[in-house]
C-alpha cells in the first residue's frame, strides 16, 4: 500500500489567481511610471553616485543644422584618438587614463554678469531646451588632422537665454574640471590648470555652438568630455573645451589656455582658416582621419555662410 | 677582453635583429592595421623615434669605447650609424610622400619658413656624406683624418635633430628634454675627454710653468 506523503505546500499557501494576477498587473503599472520617470529625465537615469555613465543611449532628434554628405569618423577612432591633455599628451592616453573621472554628480557653475547665477546640475541644464538634437559636424584640429563627429547637445543660446545675462556680459569663459587626483595629466604643468577656454558673446549665442552630452547616439565617453562640453564647429579643436565645471559671463575677453601657453601661436579666435598657417606648420590641408590624401582645409572649416558674418570687418590674420 | 672575429659576428647579427625590430613591429602593426587612427603620424613619429635613438647611440660608442676599453665597440659604430641614415631615409621619405605627395614648391617652402622642419631637414642632408663615406674604400681614399673632421657632421646631426623634436611639440616637452639630455651628456664627455687630452698632452711646457 503507498502511503500519500503530505504536500510540501498547503493550500492555503497557494496564492489565490485573482491576487496573482494583480500582482502582474502591479508589475506592469510599476514598468510603465518607470518608462515615464526615465522619459521625465533626459539623461540615462540608472547611473549611481560616482559613476561615469559613458555609452548609454540617448533620446535625441535630428537637426537641419547638421553639415550633410560627410562620411562619419568612425566611433573607435573618435574615441580613441584623442587631445585631452588632462589625461595624458599622448593621443591614446585619454582612452587609457579617462574612465575612471567619476561624472556623476556633476554640476556646473554659471556664474558673472548673470541674473540665474548659481550651481546647475547637468540635468538641469539640459532641460533648458526642448529637446537633445544631433549635430553632425566637421572638427578640424589645430594639428592638421580632422574628423566628421555626430554630437548630441543643445544650443549654448538655449541656455544663455535661459540664466539671463546681463548688459554687461560680452564675453563667455569656460572652465574644465582641475582635479589633478582624478585628472593626472594635471600633477605635471604643461599647460596652466585648469584648462580655460572663452567666446565672444556673439560666437557663443550662434545657433551651430553647442553644448555636447554624447556622440553617435549614446552619452559622451570620459576622453572625450564626459558629461558636458562645447563644440564650435568653424574653429580649432582646443576651443570646444571639454568636461566644464564653470561657465562665467564676463565682461573683457577672458585668457584662454593655448593663448596662455604660446601666445604667438594661438590667438583667441583661432577661426579655421587656411589661409592663417600656425608657425610651425601649414594649415591649408588637412588629414581626415580614415583617409589617405590630404584635403584641403575649408574657410571656418566649411561654416562660412553661417559664421563668417561675426566677423565682418575683422582683419583674420590679425585677429587669428 | 679580447673579441673573437666570431663574437663581433654574433653581437652585429644581435644588433641588426634589435634595429630591424622597430621597422617590423611597423610593418606588422600596419598589415593588422593597428597603427591607431592616424596611421601616417605614427610612421613619422616611429621613424622619426629610432632615427634619434640610433643616432645618440652612434654617439654613445666612441665614449663607451673610451671609459671601458673595450676597443672593439669601435667596430659596431659604422653599422648603428647606417641605421640612423636608414630610419631617417624612412622619416624623410614619410614626410615628402605621404605628408606633401611629393609637392616640391611647398616642401621647399616648408624647409624655407618652418624652424623646425628646417632642423628636421638639416639634420637629414648631415647623415649623407656620412653614410656614402662609411665604406673602408671612402677611408682610405680620403685619409684618416680627412674622413674624421667630415664625420664630426654627426654631431650638428645630432642637434638639429633633438632641435627638430624640440620644436615640433606643441607643450609637453618631456620627451625631447630626455634626447637633449642624452645628447648634452654625450657630447660633453668629449669635451671632457678634449680638455683631459690637452692638459696630460706631453709637449712644450706651458706659460703658467715657467712662470
Amino acid at each position: 500500500m503507498l502511503i500519500k506523503k503530505p504536500a510540501d505546500i498547503r493550500s492555503s499557501e497557494i496564492t489565490p489567481r485573482e491576487t496573482y494576477l494583480n500582482r502582474r498587473k502591479f508589475m506592469k503599472d510599476a514598468a510603465v511610471a518607470g518608462a515615464a520617470l526615465a522619459a521625465s529625465s533626459i539623461l540615462p537615469a540608472e547611473a549611481a553616485t560616482g559613476d561615469s555613465p559613458a555609452g548609454r543611449q540617448l533620446q535625441f532628434r535630428k537637426s537641419d543644422l547638421s553639415t550633410q554628405g560627410e562620411e562619419l569618423t568612425p566611433l573607435k577612432d573618435i574615441t580613441t584618438y584623442n587631445n585631452f591633455y588632462e589625461f595624458g599628451t599622448d593621443k591614446d592616453e585619454p582612452a587609457k587614463n579617462a574612465h575612471t573621472l567619476p561624472t556623476i554628480p556633476w554640476t556646473v557653475a554659471i556664474e558673472g554678469e548673470v541674473k540665474k547665477e548659481r550651481l546647475y546640475d547637468v540635468e538641469s541644464i539640459l532641460k533648458m531646451h526642448p529637446s537633445l538634437e544631433e549635430r553632425i559636424y566637421r572638427l578640424r584640429c589645430v594639428e592638421a588632422w580632422s574628423m566628421v563627429i555626430p554630437w548630441v547637445g543643445i544650443p549654448l543660446a538655449s541656455v544663455i537665454k535661459a540664466v539671463e545675462p546681463t548688459s554687461k556680459a560680452k564675453y563667455v569663459a569656460f572652465q574644465t574640471l582641475h582635479d589633478p587626483q582624478q585628472m593626472p595629466g594635471q600633477r605635471r604643468a604643461v599647460l596652466r590648470w585648469p584648462y580655460v577656454e572663452g567666446l565672444r558673446m556673439d560666437e557663443a549665442m550662434h545657433p551651430l555652438t553647442i553644448l555636447a552630452v554624447g556622440l553617435y547616439g549614446e552619452t559622451l565617453m570620459n576622453q572625450n568630455g564626459a558629461p558636458i562640453r562645447l563644440v564650435i564647429p568653424w574653429k580649432y579643436g582646443y576651443k570646444s573645451i571639454k568636461s566644464i565645471v564653470r561657465i562665467r559671463f564676463v565682461e573683457k575677453q577672458p585668457p584662454t589656455s593655448w593663448n596662455i601657453a604660446a601666445p604667438d601661436e594661438y590667438g583667441f579666435y583661432s577661426n579655421v582658416n587656411p589661409e592663417v598657417d600656425h608657425p610651425r606648420w601649414s594649415q591649408a590641408r588637412e588629414r581626415r582621419i580614415g583617409e589617405f590624401l590630404k584635403r584641403k582645409t575649408l574657410l571656418f572649416n566649411g561654416y562660412a555662410d553661417q559664421v563668417a558674418r561675426l566677423y565682418t570687418g575683422m582683419d583674420l590674420r590679425k585677429y587669428s | 677582453m679580447p673579441m673573437t672575429r666570431k663574437t663581433i659576428a654574433v653581437v652585429k647579427s644581435i644588433i641588426w635583429v634589435a634595429c630591424l625590430a622597430p621597422l617590423f613591429r611597423l610593418v606588422w602593426k600596419g598589415l593588422a592595421g593597428r597603427l591607431g587612427a592616424n596611421p601616417i603620424e605614427f610612421i613619422t613619429l616611429s621613424t622619426g623615434t629610432w632615427t634619434l635613438v640610433c643616432l645618440l647611440t652612434t654617439l654613445a660608442i666612441t665614449p663607451l669605447r673610451r671609459l671601458t676599453g673595450q676597443s672593439w665597440l669601435i667596430r659596431l659604430r659604422r653599422l648603428v650609424g647606417l641605421f640612423a641614415f636608414f630610419y631617417g631615409t624612412l622619416h624623410f621619405i614619410t614626410y615628402i610622400w605621404l605628408d606633401k605627395f611629393f609637392d616640391v614648391p611647398d616642401m621647399i617652402k616648408d624647409v624655407m619658413k618652418r624652424p623646425f622642419i628646417t632642423a628636421g631637414f638639416l639634420a637629414f642632408l648631415l647623415l649623407i656624406p656620412l653614410a656614402a663615406t662609411s665604406t673602408a674604400g671612402a677611408i682610405r681614399w680620403m685619409g684618416g683624418r680627412k674622413w674624421q673632421l667630415l664625420h664630426r657632421l654627426i654631431y650638428i646631426s645630432g642637434v638639429s635633430a633633438v632641435v627638430h623634436f624640440w620644436w615640433k611639440v606643441k607643450a609637453d616637452v618631456r620627451e625631447p628634454a630626455i634626447y637633449a639630455a642624452v645628447l648634452a651628456v654625450l657630447l660633453g664627455i668629449r669635451l671632457v675627454f678634449r680638455i683631459h687630452a690637452k692638459l696630460s698632452r706631453p709637449g712644450p711646457p706651458a706659460n703658467r710653468r715657467r712662470a
